[in-house]
């Protein structure tokens, strides 16, 4: 669970400009609604006063006779203020609904193209969930915020202008009295609310720590119990889980003690109305008829201050989280590139590395790849090989333009990738990445990922050479089985079907990141020979552990601390009796 | 619910008793001041009424508000206590039974499912029951006592109030009735919404790989668009609920005041004694039907939430009411030292059709490796897995230290073995924390922490970290790289000091090199301690002692490196994978 940041009143203001000028179109249908917001409010000042004409009315005729014309004439009346000022109240809350559901549709579809536009190096500063909640939790609640919240505030505060005029003009003494009391009780319940808030922070963050918690020790079960853990960890969770008890307790008993409040104060202005009004009544100042007006006009005047007060509440929620949704939609995006050609020219292969230096835009003082250089002839497989860390995966991200390079240049066919569209780029290769990715859809789906002119034979044929065709087989549903998390696939197999969806892809050049990390290695035998067969005249780079995997390359490159330190192939390689050499040996070390 | 509900602690329920006490006295407030309000606008119409009278009604009207809102603000208080209570008794009981539970059980459920039980489905029942205390209590209590104030007053004016109660709630009733499983569906779609956008996210690379930017969001597109229109749907039909309950709640009034009108008309003129209480009946009409009318509302929006908090109340007691089947021996100690062995043993997981392991059985004696080897989803890890426990054979005999594993006790058990799973896992603290996880036999001294580093060749990256040990892990250890965690989940596993030491796969994430040496560190420093090895590499094992080939469940092959690349083609066929004839030799 996330905490909301509160926004202060400048925040506030400018996220409300924001999302004026994101629902441009519908500024004059949302102002009509505000405007019958009012409007509804202000009927139901009238209607008290009629209620009490018809009480008078009977009064008065206990004794003669009722003037049921009368009667029927204030009633019909009354009636159809009730009406209108609900039939105000339902279009107002129908626009709303409409425009700020609409709005959240909008917001959602550009949150969701927004992750799809940012630079790599967002995804280091902000958290998978993060950007999750905004997406959901934060649109949610600024439509809430936004349909019920800002109505009340309008419509409450039309009702209290409104009372506040009417009692002014009818009688001003009473009316600075019952002023008085209620911004004294408003003065007391705004001093709650701020105590209150406190508790309501303190309840998300305990529950969000609970919560955390609650996630690593079920997810690391194993672990608990294999380290005898399961005692200290049923403590702390004890403490935590008192933590949230008390937060909790604490911020519903002050939430809840609100509504009896608002009814004391009511009670206090009802009352001193009451006596004051009588003594000024015996006085001869005012007539009896003041006090029942003004007694209405106490209740709906007290009511609508606690409806402010909760709806800027939830306003400044609301703003919060317009921030946040704001912030992500705004933020940098990839450089435009529609001057680029997108066209895939005829690619041979030739890949180039002139010292290639890179480090991520946060850190810029860790260089990840210092002084990187190297020759890529049309068709070779190169390997890449060094240890944790020396940046071989950050060579191929930057190979795919997933990263921009900070100097020196990587060209194919003799043409720097920057000056090469992203996509163009992207059409080139077929990659398989180290953390296998599938997606909930059937298999089809997952292999034939955003491709076209897919035929089933091709697809039967590279599940055959990666082996699959037999899994493919047992699943109930063949390649229209779903995907999800009831079916149960090995590791292995996920990685084979990133390998059949890279080669269905088929591009002139192939990216393998680790690929076969978690197949075995008969498995794995059976993969290279129809890699091989699809590198056959590709380019191609591999990266991987299993030196076995790359021993047959054309050409490796030993990276360590972001430089190739040898390179060359398998034999030249051993006889040189370098890191490589070392690295390969060390298979073999006398130690079981 | 009601079952969970029985879980409540004595001080919960003695709390929630004298709460619906107190509301019994709120609710006798609330109605009273009504009887002054009356009384106060009769005396203001009457000419000549003192002030010091006025003032008398005034005191006591505001002694009932204020005894009603003390009692209002205890029984909230008590209500807070006994909700917050609830939830935390509830909470208590099924994490610790969770952590009770073996992996069979946690697999049945899945982890993210007990992870929602134990903080979404509490957090609704919570809110449920905060609200719904006082609520539920004070409704029918309400209710039940304003239509006693009114009974017998007037037919044809309970009559009309009858009728508006009737419309009312029927139209509450078919507003929720559609509208809340319309809030299901926009649950499903959030999860939906957040699928799509989540797995955009952890694939981002492959998205802007395969150029699929369109892809994903037309994808998107789909539950965002559906979303809407259902909560369009929902929405446009919640904007008729306010409305209409303020014309039912003004209407009623009105219509009361209306008809009360007629019928004093029809009382004679001479009778004026009748026509003034009738219409002193009128007046207390109209304040108690609203009453009436409000309560009602209350009620039927209690029993539309109460199906939600059913479920999550169900799904919480599915979990408490599962019983464990891993269950705790009671010896305390072994006949032998470091030996494992298995004795015929089967496995087959509940529910499926085949076995997993069949007739498995081997000896390893103290000090000696044992490596275990096969193809992926072969039964390796399951097999090691029967050793702590997590799950039990189904047939034949796991014996540790020469004691059937069913009949220690956990803690013997666990001080006897360190192991390291397959996936690493580290939790959030330091990195001292991490490696003294939990309990041992094991002293926890700094030197035995430097040495449980320096052994599972941790300490290259942790020497290099500013504060050293005291670095901290961040949740489900995100800061750290997968080798980095692979080896900090190895030093704690070698802290514990113990007799047999088991790696699921642990050093897949390692580099040759780093694996090389750890191996040897191991051969020199532990020499004592029993090895279990599961490996893909047959560079990690080949030294063994023993090697266990298995394929599909079964041993296909046992012996040393030698051996078995001389009579098992398996192995051969594996170990010519990996390395050149030349080189195995």
């Amino acid at each position: 669970m996330r905490k909301y940041e509160k926004s202060s009143k400048g925040e506030m203001a400018s996220a409300m400009k924001k999302i004026i000028e994101y629902m441009k179109g519908s500024v004059g249908i949302v102002a009509v609604a505000l405007v019958l917001a009012a409007l509804g409010a202000v009927l139901t000042i009238i209607g008290p006063d009629k209620v009490g004409e018809i009480t008078d009315l009977i009064a008065d005729g206990l004794m003669t006779g009722i003037d049921l014309k009368a009667v029927a004439r204030v009633g019909i009346f009354l009636g159809a203020i009730y009406i209108s000022s609900s039939l105000f109240t339902f279009i107002q809350q129908y626009i709303m609904a409409t425009v700020t559901l609409k709005m959240s549709y909008r917001m959602r579809s550009d949150l969701s193209r927004k992750i799809n536009c940012v630079p790599q190096k967002y995804f280091n500063s902000h958290s998978q969930g993060d950007i999750l909640s905004r997406i959901t939790n934060d649109v949610s609640t600024l439509q809430q915020g936004l349909t019920n919240s800002l109505p009340t505030i309008i419509s409450a505060a039309a009702q209290f202008v409104g009372c506040l005029i009417m009692m002014f003009v009818t009688e001003w003494r009473l009316a600075l009295i019952s002023l008085f009391i209620t911004f004294l009780g408003l003065f007391l319940i705004v001093f709650i609310m701020s105590k209150s808030q406190k508790f309501f922070l303190d309840r998300q963050e305990s529950l969000g720590k609970l919560n955390g918690y609650v996630e690593e020790m079920y997810s690391g079960h194993e672990v608990v119990r294999i380290s005898r853990g399961a005692d200290n960890v049923k403590e702390h969770f004890g403490g935590l889980n008192e933590a949230v008890y008390n937060a909790n307790w604490k911020s519903q008993f002050l939430s809840g003690m609100m509504q009896p409040l608002m009814n004391v104060i009511g009670n206090i202005a009802y009352v001193a109305v009451c006596v004051f009004g009588s003594v000024l009544a015996l006085n001869g100042t005012i007539k009896f008829g003041v006090i029942i007006s003004f007694i209405l006009y106490v209740r709906l005047f007290t009511s609508p201050l606690g409806q402010i007060a909760q709806g800027m509440t939830n306003m400044q929620t609301a703003s919060a989280s317009a921030q946040r949704i704001f912030d992500f939609i705004e933020s940098e995006e990839l450089s435009d590139e529609s001057d680029k050609s997108s066209e895939v020219p005829e690619v041979k292969g030739n890949v180039s590395f002139e010292n290639v230096r890179f480090s991520y835009p946060d850190t810029p003082d860790k260089v990840i790849i210092k002084n990187f250089s190297a020759e890529v002839k049309a068709g070779q497989k190169v390997a890449i090989v060094g240890p944790t860390g020396a940046g071989k995966t950050t060579m191929v991200n930057l190979l795919m333009r997933f990263f921009e390079i900070n100097s020196g240049s990587i060209s194919i066919d003799g043409t720097p990738i920057s000056q090469l569209s992203r996509e163009t780029v992207h059409n080139m290769f077929s990659m398989v990445l180290q953390d296998t990715w599938l997606f909930e859809g059937t298999v089809r789906e997952n292999l034939v990922y955003n491709m076209e002119g897919i035929s089933d034979e091709s697809l039967e044929r590279v599940c055959k050479a990666c082996g699959l065709d037999k899994f493919v087989h047992t699943l109930p549903e063949g390649f229209d089985t779903v995907l999800s998390e009831s079916v149960a696939i090995s590791a292995g197999q996920k990685q084979l079907l990133t390998i059949a969806r890279a080669m269905l892809q088929n591009a002139p050049m192939l990216i393998l990141d680790e690929a076969t990390s978690s197949v075995d290695t008969r498995t794995e035998l059976l993969i290279q020979r129809a890699m091989d067969k699809l590198t056959k005249g590709r380019t191609s780079f591999v990266i991987a552990h299993r030196l076995s995997t790359i021993k047959n390359a054309d050409l490796i490159l030993v990276m360590r601390d972001g430089d190739v330190i040898e390179s060359g192939n398998h034999e030249t390689l051993m006889a040189k009796g370098g890191f490589y050499a070392e690295l390969y040996n060390s298979q073999f070390d006398q130690a079981s | 619910m009601i079952k969970l509900l029985k879980k409540m602690g004595k001080r919960e329920v003695l709390m929630a008793v004298l709460c619906a006490l107190l509301v019994l006295g709120q609710v006798y407030f609330d109605l009273t001041l009504p009887d002054y309000m009356t009384d106060l606008t009769m005396m203001l119409n009457t000419a000549g009424s003192e002030t010091s009278d006025i003032l008398n009604v005034g005191l006591k009207m505001l002694g009932c508000t204020l005894a009603s809102a003390a009692l209002a603000i205890v029984c909230g208080y008590l209500s807070a206590k006994t909700a917050s209570g609830f939830s935390y008794t509830i909470r208590e009981k099924l994490f610790n039974h969770v952590m009770d539970m073996g992996s069979e059980e946690m697999q049945d459920f899945s982890i993210p499912s007990l992870i929602t039980r134990t903080t979404n489905d509490i957090t609704q029942i919570q809110m449920i029951v905060s609200m719904g205390l006082q609520m539920i209590i004070k409704s029918p209590i309400m209710a039940v006592w304003a239509v006693i104030k009114i009974l017998g007053k007037s037919w044809e004016l309970s009559a009309v109030t009858a009728a508006f109660v009737v419309v009312i709630c029927v139209f509450v009733l078919a507003v929720m009735a559609t509208c809340i499983p319309r809030f299901r569906i926009v649950q499903k779609l959030t999860d939906k919404i957040n699928r799509v956008a989540r797995e955009n996210l952890t694939g981002i690379n492959v998205v802007h790989a395969f150029n699929a930017e369109k892809y994903q969001n037309d994808k998107f597109d789909v539950p965002s668009k559906d979303m809407m229109n259902t909560q369009l749907k929902n929405q446009r039909m919640f904007a008729l609920m306010m409305p209409v309950m303020n014309i039912g709640m003004n209407g009623l009034t009105l219509a009361i005041y209306w008809l009360g009108a007629v019928l004093i008309q029809q009382i004679a003129l001479t009778a004026v004694q009748d026509r003034i209480t009738f219409f002193s009946n009128v007046v207390v009409f109209s304040t108690y039907a609203t009453y009436v009318v409000m309560s009602f509302m209350m009620l039927v929006m209690i029993f539309m939430m109460l199906p939600a908090a059913q479920v999550s109340a169900e799904r919480i007691n599915e979990v408490l009411e599962r019983d464990v089947n891993i269950k705790e021996g009671s010896v305390s100690e072994g006949r032998e030292q470091g030996t494992v062995e298995f004795k015929n043993v089967s496995f087959r997981y509940p529910h499926a059709s085949e076995d997993e392991l069949s007739n498995i059985s081997f000896k390893i004696e103290k000090g000696q490796t044992l490596a275990i080897i096969g193809a992926t989803g072969s039964g390796k890890t399951t097999l090691i897995s029967l050793i702590p426990r997590f799950y039990d054979a189904t047939e034949g005999e796991v014996l540790v230290d020469g004691v059937n594993v069913k009949n220690y006790k956990f803690d013997t058990l666990y001080d006897k073995l360190g192991y390291v799973t397959q996936k690493a896992v580290l939790f959030a603290g330091s990195i001292r924390e991490n490696v003294f996880f939990g309990e041992s036999a094991a002293p926890e001294s700094d030197e035995e922490l430097k040495n449980a580093i320096e052994l599972s060749q941790a300490e290259e990256f942790v020497d290099k970290l500013p504060d050293g040990t005291e670095h901290m892990i961040s949740q489900m250890g995100r800061n750290v790289s997968g080798g980095q965690k692979q080896r900090l989940s190895i030093s704690r596993a070698l802290s514990r000091k113990p007799e047999i030491l088991v790696f699921d796969d642990s050093f897949s994430a390692l580099d040759y090199k780093t694996d090389a040496k750890l191996r040897e560190g191991l051969n020199e420093k532990l020499g004592d301690t029993t090895k279990i090895i599961v490996a893909q590499r047959i560079s990690t094992i080949r030294h063994a002692d023993k090697i266990i080939v298995l394929d599909r469940g079964e041993a296909v092959g046992m012996g040393t490196h030698e051996e078995l690349m001389k009579n098992c083609d398996v192995y051969k066929e594996i170990a010519l994978s990996q390395l050149s004839a030349a080189e195995l030799a």
